[in-house]
């Protein structure tokens, strides 16, 4: 998959560079508004007609609709995948009691089908050109052991959390309101998966809106740019295929 | 009466809350919004962005006929913020009512969050000197004398879980009016997600999934179908939902795609089914 895509595998260090590299582009070009880049269109800020597809090498998520919805797949991947494990793990029937099971094998329906989805619509998007929809990633999750129930309920939690943010954050650059309310269909049961998880973890104390994820005095659950997000992806170290975000927003 | 108990939720002043005119409490209201806006900067954009601009112009109200403004939007999701706040409100002050520990806890976590999202969405539409600003109605949380929600606490969840199913829904339905607008726009979806995360609670709370099946209202009474219906879609940007295989994995029943998505409610919708508790609906 990888060599048709020419998605190049690199090293920790590397990645950690594309990332770094990425995340700064996408700062940049959120404060500068008429931010340029080296497309042939001149004089406008054309990060919304960039494609998504390889560059250098890397594959780049793209801008402007295309761009969020290849975003979203990503991070959909990671869940998808996360689920995968967790539900095919030895000891997923032993170390959590049958509720947690019944939640988690959702989860794990749930987040195969909304990157399933999105695949699909990047897809159409693109008219079925290969060269435009993100490869499947490789990942890795290092030290996390998939037998350990707190450990799993936590990188669960941080996903949910993550995804829900991801979201908020990105509708507002979304233009074409089928889009917009495509994501919207997903986040609200992203932000059900991060509620119940939360509750698995501790029941009380509302832990399922703490202060951490939903500001008190709004009630507005955390909204976060994609390059955010992105560091955060980057710092949980779980996805091991390079890409860059360059014109996200 | 909610205006007070929410200004309450921001004040510590108790001598307030017991000499205060309702005038008085409408005035701090503002005063409050403002403090939170200092909390919450990107929120501050959004006064700027709905309160009109023209000196002395602040009596038009900024809806339009075929209801899809961004000032539309927020008072549709004001009206339904009210109903929320009242209803966990009074079912916190029922003694006896919500059960200490994780059900009360969630509530009055609940009912806050509820609080500054009227304050939010307040705010948006330019504060409660705003034309565009309505007060809080009157409910009747019977229906008519269908339901008894403050006597029996298995109808005060249910009622519950059909108000969260509905705003999540509702605020969904009305995100594309807000997107001329990114800041109201991200608002919005962030209180989207709140109410989702409290509907999920909710549900779970009754003892039922976190997510919707189908269009199964989970054992509420068929007066809150309406809730439900159309949650049985199965097909999502032109992909059969019902159909996914995922080589590696456990097989995925055909249910999960409907679990997967919520689906948007259109404006009409969500006022029939608000209705039923809003004897004199300001928004109609």
């Amino acid at each position: 998959m990888k060599e048709t895509f020419k998605v190049k595998e690199v090293g920790i260090a590397n990645r950690r560079s594309f990332l770094k590299i990425s995340g700064l582009a996408m700062a940049g070009t959120a404060l500068l508004l008429t931010g340029c880049n080296d497309d042939d269109d001149s004089g406008v800020n054309n990060n919304n007609n960039q494609m998504p597809g390889i560059r250098n090498g890397v594959f780049d998520f793209g801008g402007g609709d295309n761009g969020i919805l290849t975003y979203a797949y990503a991070l959909e991947q990671l869940e998808a995948d996360f689920y995968t494990r967790v539900v095919n793990g030895n000891t997923f029937g032993s170390i959590f009691n049958t509720d947690e099971q019944a939640v988690l094998a959702d989860l794990y329906n749930h987040e195969v089908i909304h990157r399933e989805v999105l695949k699909q619509a990047i897809n159409t998007a693109v008219n079925n050109n290969q060269q435009q929809v993100l490869p499947n990633l490789n990942f890795d999750y290092g030290a996390l052991n998939f037998g350990n129930r707190n450990q799993v309920l936590d990188v669960a939690r941080k996903l949910e959390d993550t995804g829900v943010a991801a979201y908020n954050g990105a509708g507002k650059y979304l233009a074409n309101a089928t889009n917009l309310v495509l994501a919207g269909k997903i986040v609200s049961v992203e932000s059900r998966h991060a509620s119940v998880i939360r509750s698995l973890i501790n029941p009380d104390d509302a832990f399922f809106a703490a202060n951490d994820v939903v500001e008190p005095s709004t009630g507005k659950n955390m909204a976060k740019e994609p390059s955010q997000v992105l560091s955060e992806i980057e710092d949980m170290g779980y996805i091991q295929t390079a890409f860059t975000a360059n014109y996200l927003s | 009466m909610n205006i007070i108990k929410f200004i309450e939720s921001f004040t510590d002043d108790n001598a307030f809350r017991q000499n205060a005119s309702r005038r008085q409490s409408l005035g701090q209201l503002g005063a409050i919004g403002k403090k939170s806006l200092f909390a919450a900067m990107p929120t501050g954009l959004l006064t700027l962005l709905l309160v009109p601009q023209k000196s002395g112009a602040a009596t038009a109200l900024t809806t339009t006929a075929d209801n899809n403004s961004p000032t539309d939007a927020l008072r549709l999701a004001l009206l339904l913020e009210y109903l929320d706040s009242e209803f966990y409100q009074r079912g916190l002050d029922t003694n006896g009512l919500i059960p200490e520990g994780r059900d009360r806890d969630s509530y009055t976590k609940i009912v806050n969050n509820e609080y500054g999202h009227i304050n939010t969405l307040v705010q948006a539409l330019g504060g409660t000197g705003s034309p565009n600003y309505f007060e809080n109605p009157e409910f009747d949380y019977t229906a008519g004398g269908l339901f008894d929600p403050f006597n029996n606490y298995d109808q005060f969840l249910a009622l519950s879980q059909s108000f969260e199913d509905t705003g999540v829904r509702a605020y969904k339905g009305q995100s594309p009016n807000l997107m001329s607008q990114p800041d109201l726009l991200q608002a919005a979806l962030q209180i989207h997600a709140t109410e989702s995360r409290q509907a999920a609670e909710i549900r779970r709370l009754r003892g039922a999934k976190g997510w919707i099946q189908g269009n199964n209202r989970d054992g509420l009474p068929p007066q809150a179908q309406p809730v439900y219906n159309g949650e049985e879609m199965a097909t999502q940007a032109g992909f059969s939902t019902g159909q996914v295989n995922n080589p590696g994995g456990p097989a995925i029943p055909s249910i999960a795609g409907t679990e997967s998505f919520d689906e948007p409610l259109t404006r009409e919708q969500v006022l029939s089914i608000a209705g039923m508790f809003i004897p004199d609906n300001p928004l109609e």
